[in-house]
């Protein structure tokens, strides 16, 4: 025990005056997620904001061959302008995004308009292009709308009551794009925070590993007399530290995060309070010492940092793994799941996060798999400390 | 007094080490002498126990490194080929951390490292990140990094590569007082100004056996020639022509 706990205090301090590995485990790694969460929210409540302004760019060509239709989009909120360009050139000119939704009024509108016949109108848009695309279903709702207003005043002429023409009418609510996006978002959350954790623990374990035999001080220290067990232990516990610190860190920057955003406009509840982060950091902590080991493990086995690098960067990855497949099958916190390290943390914190109750079985469930995961890891390490070809 | 007995070693098709047997003495300093990729840092692992031997075993003051491992490697102090220090720790830290390894009280450890600071002239740079040290530095830092547990025996795996003129002559005579002490020292060298300098007894060794294993003079006196250089050449090329013989009779 003394030994892994020198080991321990050895590694902590070799790292602790690395820049590179402090900027990584306790600010990169950490703040990289809260901060791009951030971004990411606010964007998205920017755009819904813009969306709920209703209000719709048109170019319009030979405006003049419909005074009525005009008035009516502008007083629909409709910003409208004359198109620089005419009929022939609109279609290119909104390919070639020159121009975002184009209406043209073709010569035979007043006339066929005048006799009561179907008067065309042409709506030109892209609907590829993703910042048009909502002016071009609002400039068709509004024209639609303007259609059935000039049938019913007509219906009414002829002394026909309009509700005839009216048989069925659909008030539909959509509800999805909120809670859908609220969805991927808590994903995301769980995922830079299992990010964090690894981060925290990546250039401990490879300077641990791979470091120790690059320097070449790995064959002298493998001469001394202590188990093999304490010396990997001391730096697999000395990764878990740093990775615990990064996950702090990363969830205390979450709370400052969420709490500076307008979440509930995103149909999100916003009660990530400290003792939210609290019980996250109690749910993840388990799954700190399994990529501890893991990072550990696959360290050992390259010969040099920048070989480490590539490999255990591929463990960062892991936890993306079981998100995408929860999020695929819509995957619900339960105790068959529970037993998945990574998994079992996302679907924790998104219980918490969606306010759903926790099962207490649940819980213990997932914290002991995952402290048995990184045992097994950790006798898979140690074993490999042991075999000759650690010299290289 | 460290022992080598029959050590066999195989790496896939290679053998690396055949058969290899010599004993280091107390109060003497041994020479493992020979080529490159003669089998002399596979021989000093096997006998640091970060290797085990196929065949045969390697003693350390009597106690089997195969069996008792710790026992035998408390009583062994070893400088290993690449003798790399942890760049962020000064090299007081380096040593401190051996040190506790190796159970040491710290006060005993301190107490060492002052000592280990005199006898090596460390003072200017021993408190400084050894990643700024030049090679002789470190070489130092990690001789004393070997000692602080206070070895009877050492190893030192080609200790003299790429230090200067000065550095050697330095590590040369701190080697010499170890001698003194009485303590047991073995060292892998290719150069052979530095064991005939040093060496009271040299185990050449070609092709991964013992070629010759006698004092400087003897080894002279044996070969017929006035210098150890003429010596050394002309036991390898013997040794090479009886590693032939064998094949020569299989193939006919």
């Amino acid at each position: 025990m003394r030994a892994l706990w020198t080991v321990f205090r050895k590694e902590l301090l070799e790292n602790a005056r690395d820049r590179r590995t402090l900027f990584s485990a306790l600010v990169f790694g950490p703040l990289l997620g809260p901060l791009l969460f951030g971004v990411m929210v606010s964007r998205i409540v920017a755009e819904d904001a813009g969306s709920a302004r209703q209000s719709v760019s048109l170019a319009v060509v030979h405006g003049e061959r419909a005074p009525d239709l005009l008035a009516y989009l502008t007083a629909a909120g409709a910003r409208l302008q004359r198109a620089p360009f005419g009929e022939r050139a609109a279609r290119s000119a909104v390919e070639r995004g020159r121009a975002g939704v184009v209406l043209i009024v073709p010569r035979d509108y007043p006339r066929r308009f005048e006799h009561g016949e179907p008067a065309r109108v042409l709506l030109v848009a892209d609907s590829a292009d993703n910042a048009t695309r909502g002016d071009a279903a609002r400039a068709g709702a509004m024209l639609q709308a303007y259609a059935s207003a000039i049938a019913q005043l007509r219906l009414q002429v002829r002394g026909v009551d309009p509700l005839i023409a009216a048989p069925v009418t659909i008030d539909s609510i959509d509800v999805a794009s909120a809670s859908a996006r609220a969805v991927s978002l808590i994903g995301l959350m769980t995922y830079f925070v299992l990010f964090a954790v690894l981060m925290g623990g990546l250039y401990f374990a490879i300077d641990a590993t791979a470091g120790e035999r690059e320097r070449g001080s790995l064959e002298a220290l493998l001469m001394v007399p202590i188990a093999r067990g304490a010396l990997v232990g001391g730096k697999i516990l000395a990764t878990s530290a740093s990775m615990a610190a990064s996950l702090a860190i990363c969830l205390a920057a979450f709370l400052g995060v969420l709490h500076l955003l307008p979440l509930e406009r995103l149909g999100m509840r916003s009660d990530f309070g400290p003792l939210m982060a609290l019980e996250f950091f109690a749910i993840c902590v388990p799954f700190v010492p399994v990529g501890a080991a893991l990072m550990t493990f696959v360290a050992s086995f390259t010969r040099s940092y920048r070989e480490a690098q590539s490999y255990v960067a591929a463990v960062l990855l892991v936890p993306t793994l079981p998100i995408a497949f929860a999020s695929i099958y819509s995957l619900r916190a339960s105790p068959a799941w529970m037993v998945v390290p990574s998994l079992s943390q996302h679907l924790l914190m998104t219980s918490l996060l969606e306010s759903r109750p926790i099962g207490a079985l649940d819980l213990v469930v997932s914290a002991a798999s995952s402290l048995l995961l990184a045992l097994v890891l950790f006798v898979f390490t140690q074993r490999q400390w042991r075999r000759e070809t650690m010299l290289g | 007094m460290i022992e080598a007995r029959g050590l066999c070693k195989r790496f896939g098709a290679i053998d690396a080490v055949r058969e290899i047997s010599f004993v280091a003495g107390d109060g003497r300093i041994t020479g493992l002498l020979g080529p490159n990729g003669a089998g002399k840092s596979t021989c000093l692992r096997l006998i640091g126990g970060v290797l085990a031997p196929d065949r045969g075993e390697a003693r350390i003051d009597g106690i089997d490194v195969g069996g008792e491992a710790s026992a035998a490697r408390a009583r062994l102090g070893a400088l290993p080929h690449a003798a790399g220090l942890y760049g962020h720790l000064t090299g007081r830290e380096n040593i401190a951390y051996f040190g506790a390894l190796h159970r040491i009280p710290a006060a005993r450890i301190g107490r060492e490292i002052d000592r280990w600071r005199e006898r090596l002239g460390m003072a200017d740079f021993l408190d400084r990140p050894a990643k700024s040290y030049s090679q002789g530095q470190r070489v130092k830092v990690a001789l004393a990094r070997a000692l602080v547990h206070e070895p009877r025996n050492l190893v030192l795996d080609e200790p003299t590569n790429g230090l200067d003129v000065m550095a050697i002559r330095a590590l040369r005579g701190v080697l010499a007082e170890l001698r003194t002490e009485g303590r047991c020292i073995l060292f892998s060298s290719h150069v052979m100004q530095e064991v005939s300098a040093l060496c009271d007894r040299i185990v050449i060794i070609g092709g991964g056996r013992v070629l010759a294993d006698d004092t400087p003079a003897a080894l002279r006196v044996r070969s017929g020639t006035t210098t150890l250089e003429e010596a050394f050449l002309r036991i390898l090329a013997d040794g090479e022509r009886e590693d032939e013989a064998p094949l020569g009779e299989g193939a006919a």
